[in-house]
């Protein structure tokens, strides 16, 4: 499923969307970077309550799909502005990141 | 691709909000080579995890990155503190990380181990006091298992 696609079908917000025909599949919930980019696979939803910077560098490195933050987390506009430069797509949603979890496995 | 190419990067000790540069960089020039994605994927990990390492611990260091057909070698050099217990230290779950670090994220004592797991053949050379030399080998042909 694209990213475009996946954000019409669960309703989370998009913080930004550089990449919308990116191919969302499969989850990952963490925080601590080096466990997501250790356990997190290649077009994953990574569901995180992580802000600073440093998540696009590992969305990117790590190859995820898009980032969900979960919790009602909200980002700097410098993180949204970098994360857009590097192509990495940003949701969000208030819901706590267990509840995100099962809006993403209702549709992939 | 018939010689051996190097990437060489100078990686800043003290921006944590720009730390990664040097691996997204690898992560785009291996991409525009043609690189298998599961070996840019390893090499990116790998090489991150050092990156952040020499951030973290060392005031920043250098990183080079050889490129050829066969292997990609990553090699960072630092002149930090140096590791006291390099076993100890390759425990999962074994951090000196700050409490400031541990917030942005860091800190959770997998750098060492996810490096290990994403390459084919690390070597690490410390002395305390001194630096630290990491090399790490990934195979383009094969895998690690």
């Amino acid at each position: 499923m694209t990213a475009e696609k996946f954000v019409e079908s669960t309703g989370f917000k998009v913080v930004c969307m550089p990449n919308p025909e990116r191919n969302i599949s499969g989850a990952y919930i963490g925080d601590l970077l080096s466990w997501v980019m250790g356990r997190a696979e290649s077009d994953n939803v990574w569901i995180t309550i992580m802000s600073n910077s440093n998540i696009v560098a590992v969305a990117t490195l790590a190859d995820v799909g898009c980032i969900l933050l979960a919790e009602g987390v909200t980002l700097d506009s410098e993180v949204v502005a970098l994360a857009a430069e590097k192509g990495v797509n940003i949701l969000s949603t208030d819901v706590s990141c267990y509840d995100a979890a099962i809006e993403v496995s209702k549709v992939i | 691709m018939s010689e051996k190419l190097v990437f060489r990067f100078d990686v800043s000790g003290n921006d944590f909000t720009s730390a990664g540069q040097a691996s997204v960089q690898v992560k785009k020039n291996l991409r525009q080579l043609g690189f298998d994605n599961e070996i840019i994927r390893r090499v990116s990990i790998a090489m991150y995890e050092g990156e952040i390492n020499m951030v973290i611990h060392a005031g920043g260091g250098v990183a080079e990155v050889h490129v050829c057909e066969e292997y990609i070698e990553i090699i960072l050099d630092d002149h930090g503190p140096g590791i006291k217990d390099i076993e100890k230290a390759m425990q999962a779950g074994y951090s000196t990380a700050s409490e400031t670090i541990r917030s942005l994220g860091f800190g959770a004592g997998m750098g060492l181990p996810n490096m290990k797991k994403n390459s084919d053949e690390m070597k690490i050379t410390s002395e305390v006091g001194v630096g630290t030399r990491i090399v790490m080998k990934i195979n383009c042909k094969g895998t690690n298992e």
